[in-house]
């Protein structure tokens, strides 16, 4: 067999047009670095942007109509509104990044807020810590339920959810009575959403974060700089840093400010630190660990994931449980917010906002692109909505309709970006 | 990299395979040494596809011996292959759109430390793999793997398969799909693959492409092995008579031979 005499004369392509113009490494500039933002802007990679541009416009627009809008205790309580929002958001991801939906987290929040406003009441009387873990890892364990059917019986996640939906509405009837209500007299469990931190302390702890922060991503950025690794230019980091410090004191400005009318209400209310601690957490999971990755793998390309090697179920199954798991909290600052649970427990509702507020956020309905960042800025521009048009008196009716459409905008944006990137 | 004495890379002996009634391949004996690019050639349904998943695990044959550096060997299983140094880049390349270029390349096999992904240690082995295929066409090796062209997603696919200390890599119709310039692009980076040791087995219906990088050339005719022949050796219209008669007849004329080549 002739070895390498064959080569030359069949290779008849000439080498000067194959390579097509190698240019050398690019040089991370601040104009390259923006340009390449852009480009990814207006191809819809970057989520964050046009949510943020939508919050301002909305601002904008309330604060015209209802100058009360922007004013420190209704930001305050916006975010204390939206919080439940976010936290159900933030769990909707996790399906969202598999190319799948949870629709039961609205009313496993439900049983994880009566769990454990149940084992807390008078006649049972538990220790408010353990009524809490109970409720968190039976929300967990909903989750993983219904994980383990979809996958291991490979049914849609459409409708084990809604099934999920229906039963868990039903159980929660069963357990309250109907048109029960449950009223939570447990000091800590009525101040996750209704304490604020005292002010000093905000500022001490929001300086800490901020710091950690900072100096997490300024290490990295400047070591990937430094060795040659493809890395924003430091102008890009200090601004990323100045950012995250400029929004840390503005939130503690305005929680700070006094906000009450008779005696003076001030502070950071600890749910805010709840939903960032959570949004710190799933940041983690999804962007610096192996589980994480295989996430977004499944979602983007399920059979490239599994030649890889890797355990679809479980990563399946496991993300279920953790949508249950953060449905779970967002359960119990929805009773710690009401300090009751009761049947009137909206569900089905609730699991269309945070669907709503992911996918506004800038997460993909169709699998592989999103992050816990975008449920929570959804979350905010869902609770805007909402609390604006309260404040200008506009019917339950009204917002459900322009709540509707800001979910299509935020959909038909999605689709139209995916669309244009597969051609 | 030529060492004649020693035992080739991989020798299938007396390889069939049936299904049901249907056999896809019959007593198939060839030889594929390193350094060299073997192309696969035959009509549709010649027992190509067969024959490379015997090879690569996921069809058990049976019937024959396969031989691996002289040793025989069982692959039963695309793991058996993949331990072996046998990597596939299939047709349909199994990217992960939505995640980089690195994050391809190590998908499945992540570089960890204390729990958390080691992405600077990935990134610098992905960037010498690219750059040993002289792959420097990408703009970043951060960006998405939608951005890419064709040609660059069979580089990142291709520059996968070879991160992993393979010594065999098969490449189902690596060109199919793709345009002039890229379709280059992949022939470079198969020659490349063979100057540096590896064997490559490319299938492919082009005989264009064919005939530009294989060193030497098999052609399969109803899950036979027609020929395997040095490249040199053969012409298309040769080529094309093995693939749709499974033997030469020189007798006949040129123009009742024009079909199939393209």
């Amino acid at each position: 067999m002739a070895v390498h005499s064959t080569s030359d004369e069949h290779r008849e392509l000439p080498a000067a047009r194959i390579s097509e113009a190698a240019p050398p490494p690019p040089q991370a500039t601040f104009s390259s670095y923006a340009h390449d933002m852009w480009r990814k802007i207006i191809t819809g990679e970057s989520g964050v942007l046009p949510v943020v541009v939508g919050l301002v416009v909305i601002g904008i627009l309330f604060q015209s109509a209802n100058s009360n809008f922007l004013s420190p205790g209704n930001l305050v309580n916006l975010l204390v509104q939206g919080s439940v929002f976010m936290l159900l958001a933030m769990g909707e991801v996790f399906a969202l990044l598999l190319g799948e939906i949870d629709l039961s987290i609205g009313f496993v929040a439900g049983i994880s807020g009566i769990i454990a406003a149940e084992l807390v009441k008078g006649t049972i009387g538990w220790p408010v810590w353990l009524a809490l873990l109970v409720a968190l890892l039976v929300a967990t364990a909903i989750g993983a339920l219904q994980g383990t059917i979809i996958t291991r019986l490979g049914l849609p996640s459409f409708v084990v959810t809604l099934a999920g939906l229906l039963a868990w509405q039903g159980v929660m009837l069963m357990i309250l009575g109907n048109g029960g209500t449950l009223p939570i007299n447990d000091a800590f469990f009525n101040g996750i959403a209704n304490a604020s931190i005292p002010p000093l302390w905000g500022w001490l702890v929001m300086g800490i974060a901020v710091a950690v922060y900072g100096l997490l991503i300024w290490s990295r950025e400047h070591r990937r700089r430094t060795s040659g690794l493809v890395a924003p230019p430091s102008s890009v980091t200090w601004i990323k840093i100045g950012g995250i410090a400029a929004a840390g004191i503005a939130l503690l400005l305005i929680a700070n400010a006094n906000r009450g009318i008779l005696f003076p209400i001030e502070g950071l209310p600890w749910v805010v630190l709840l939903v960032l601690a959570v949004l710190a957490l799933w940041s983690f999971l999804l962007g610096r660990t192996a589980y994480g990755r295989y996430v977004y793998a499944v979602g983007g390309n399920a059979e490239a994931a599994r030649r890889a090697g890797i355990g679809l179920a479980n990563i399946r199954t496991i993300a279920f449980a953790c949508s249950g798991f953060t449905a779970g909290i967002a359960g119990i600052v929805y009773a710690s917010r009401l300090q009751s649970v009761s049947t009137n427990l909206d569900g089905g509702q609730l699991v269309l906002y945070a669907v709503a507020a992911a996918v506004i956020g800038g997460t993909s309905l169709f699998g592989g692109h999103g992050k816990a960042l975008h449920a929570v800025l959804g979350g905010i521009v869902i609770a805007a909505i909402y609390n604006g048009m309260g404040l200008l008196g506009l019917s339950a009716a009204l917002q459900y309709v322009v709540t509707a459409l800001v979910l299509l905008a935020a959909v038909t944006v999605d689709s139209v970006a995916r669309r244009g990137k597969s051609h | 990299m030529q060492n004649s004495p020693s035992p080739p890379l991989l020798r299938l002996e007396g390889i069939s395979k049936s299904f049901g009634p249907v056999h896809a391949l019959t007593d198939v004996n060839l030889t594929i040494r390193e350094g060299q690019v073997t192309a696969l050639c035959g009509d549709n349904g010649a027992g190509k596809s067969v024959l490379i998943k015997c090879i690569s695990g996921i069809f058990a044959h049976d019937a024959g011996t396969l031989y691996w550096n002289g040793k025989p060997v069982h692959i039963s299983s695309p793991k058996d292959a993949y331990d072996l140094g046998i990597q596939t880049v299939y047709q349909d390349l199994a990217l992960a759109d939505n995640l980089d270029i690195v994050q391809n390349m190590f998908l499945g096999r992540e570089v960890t430390r204390h729990l958390t992904l080691d992405e600077d240690s990935m990134e610098r082995q992905a960037a010498a793999t690219l750059a040993s295929l002289s792959v420097t066409t990408v703009r970043s090796i951060r960006q998405p793997v939608a951005s890419l062209s064709g040609g660059q997603r069979q580089a990142v696919a291709v520059a996968k398969a070879v991160m992993w200390n393979s010594k065999l890599v098969i490449m189902d119709e690596p060109t199919a799909a793709l345009g002039v310039a890229q379709t280059a692009m992949v022939l470079k980076l198969v020659t490349q693959l063979a100057s540096q040791g590896l064997a490559v087995i490319l299938i492919s219906h082009n005989l264009n492409d064919v005939f530009s990088v294989a060193d030497s050339i098999a052609v399969l005719y109803l899950g036979t092995l027609a020929a395997h022949e040095p490249a040199s050796s053969l012409t298309r219209q040769k080529v094309v008579e093995l693939m749709t008669a499974g033997r030469l007849h020189f007798g006949i004329p040129q123009e009742e031979r024009h079909h199939g080549s393209a």
